[in-house]
């Protein structure tokens, strides 16, 4: 297992290829981070809207239920029975009154406790279990929810830090803003990408490539970096907001002379049908993009009036799902919900400022995997402390990452910075 | 109308030619003037959920991400091979027809993936003395989108 030396530098400018590609690293993170003291987006409360809805989810790797019980209350646990490991609810989603176990039919309630085993107490007094076993012990594995205005985290530790501190003031904020009403679901949008978790999240704190890599962005005059924009962190720069303003007229002025340079096409190419990147404001500021990535795998998107949650789903060392729930308000007229789905060609595998995502990670993680003591560079912005930001060509929330993922995997360097 | 069930194997063969050659532009005059082109996940349809990974309701719509695809998206490089089975003519007058399909992609490398799977469920139309597509909607079976999905179904 690596040590604190692994890193060239203490303020995670440099992370070495290794930690995307070395499988003993890839189960510490789901020991150290995932089953440890993170909480993990899990889904939504609009999702199981009726008692005994249920759906499943992960954490990290481990296969999760979470459920609406008789009263209304939402319980999450593991998905595997007691009694043989096996996965006790099959189905993505659906409605039912108990958790029955394929294998053996043992029988669980909607907060995951054991309620029945058949032949118990054997035939005509043979077999069975003994009648010292306690089915009070043999419960599915609890995962303890918090729900944010019907946002569903959940910690498989019992020390983890209560939600609102883990999340720190301006993400709960962004939270609140973007679930201010209940929301509906439109759907779900799921993307296998041959590259390590990481990578994705780190991509989703890159303010950098955005509109470098995306270049739909700026070549049809969605989003330019021209804008008034930046990134915002929690304390400890463990999360991040990447965010912009909608654009102004001193910003398009600017961004003719700096995309020039880039190479990039930046011209206002115009759709035949310009709903497409139309935003229409929802609430009194400007913010046109937020894209609120919550360590370790949660992310929440706006781009103009597409809303989406990602939940990253790490798949072995080498793959993650990118699982997106497609959003939109309980009280949008239908006028606007097919906006929305317009919008939604926006986002998600296909996405038209995010399918490239999915390259640019399988080569990252195809090129970088030969040579694992070589690094990344992650500078832009400028090295040293971790700070937010009020400009948007920058990548310092990268290193927050990093350094919250070298704490909790016990590997943070003399004289870190957090 | 009544369609030619000949004239509608010809229009499928042709789909599946026109995008695994990338003439995008013969492409689209498949389709009619008036349009629509939805690629829906299985997992949505079965649940009644709106949201489709690509979502055309409008010719201009389409071409729009025939453009993109051109003018700003970057991709995986590769090419398409598509295998659509026989159309299945749904009704007496021939408007409606289901196809199953299958679509390879080859790598630079010369390795092969099936890349998606699922079904055409479209409206025709004679449109200029020939069959087009009215609506095109394709439920993917294989909705864990492999890398990503930028050259169309």
């Amino acid at each position: 297992m690596i040590t604190a030396d692994i890193w060239p530098a203490s303020d995670y400018s440099r992370v070495p290829y290794r930690l995307y590609h070395d499988p003993e690293i890839y189960e510490a993170e789901q020991e150290r981070i995932f089953r440890g003291r993170a909480w993990n987006f899990l889904g939504l409360e609009a999702e199981i809207p009726n008692p005994g809805d249920f759906r499943s989810t992960v954490i990290g790797e481990v296969p999760v239920v979470f459920d609406r019980d008789e009263s209304g209350a939402v319980k999450a646990f593991v998905n595997r029975c007691a009694h043989r490991g096996a996965l006790v609810r099959r189905e993505i989603a659906g409605n039912a009154r108990e958790h029955i176990c394929l294998y053996h039919q043992w029988c669980y309630g909607l907060d995951g406790s054991l309620k029945a085993i058949p032949f118990r107490r054997g035939i005509k007094g043979k077999g069975g279990l003994d009648p010292s076993f306690d089915m009070g012990r043999h419960g599915l594995p609890p995962v303890h929810v918090e729900s944010l205005n019907g946002v569903l985290f959940g910690t498989l530790s019992e020390e983890a830090e209560p939600l609102e501190d883990y999340l720190g003031a301006p993400v709960a904020a962004q939270l609140r803003r973007l679930f201010d009403r209940p929301v509906r679901i439109l759907g779900y949008h799921r993307q296998r990408i041959r590259g390590n978790w990481k990578l994705y999240a780190e991509n989703t704190r890159d303010n950098y490539h955005a509109s470098l890599l995306h270049a739909f962005f700026a070549t049809f005059g969605l989003d330019r970096s021209t804008q008034k924009g930046g990134v915002t962190m929690d304390g400890r720069h463990r999360h991040n907001i990447t965010w912009a303003e909608a654009e102004s007229e001193a910003d398009a002025a600017l961004a003719r002379e700096a995309y020039h340079a880039a190479r990039v096409r930046h011209d206002y190419l115009t759709l035949r049908e310009p709903s497409l990147v139309a935003y229409r404001p929802e609430r009194a500021d400007r913010i046109s993009l937020a894209v609120t990535s919550v360590f370790p795998s949660g992310v929440f998107v706006q781009i103009a009036n597409s809303l989406a949650t990602r939940q990253i789903r790490p798949r072995g060392v080498d793959e993650c799902e990118v699982f997106q729930t497609i959003l939109g308000y309980a009280d949008d007229p239908p006028e606007m919900t097919l906006h929305r789905l317009r919008q939604a060609n926006l986002v998600g595998p296909a996405g038209l400022v995010s399918m490239e995502d999915g390259e640019a990670i399988e080569v990252a993680h195809r090129a970088s995997r030969p040579d694992p003591e070589a690094t990344t560079v992650i500078e832009l912005g400028g090295g040293g402390i971790i700070s937010d930001r009020d400009y948007r060509v920058t990548d310092v929330p990268l290193r927050g990452f990093w350094s919250y993922w070298a704490e909790l995997i016990g590997v943070e360097p003399e004289g870190a910075v957090r | 109308m009544s369609a030619d069930p000949v004239a509608v194997w010809d229009l499928y063969a042709r789909y599946g030619a026109l995008l695994d050659a990338a003439q995008y532009d013969e492409w689209l005059a498949l389709f009619a003037a008036a349009c629509s082109y939805h690629i829906v996940p299985r997992e949505n349809w079965e649940r009644g959920l709106p949201a489709a990974l690509v979502f055309c309701d409008s010719r201009a719509m389409l071409e729009d991400r025939i453009r993109a695809l051109r003018e700003a998206n970057r991709f995986n490089i590769h090419s398409d091979r598509h295998l659509i089975g026989l159309p299945r003519l749904m009704t007496e007058a021939g408007v409606t027809v289901e196809a199953p399909f299958a679509l390879y992609q080859t790598d630079q490398e010369g390795e092969t993936r099936l890349f998606a799977t699922g079904l055409y469920r479209d409206r025709l139309v004679g449109e200029g003395g020939s069959l087009k597509f009215r609506d095109k909607l394709i439920l993917l079976d294989s909705f864990a989108v492999p890398s990503l999905l930028a050259t169309p179904l």
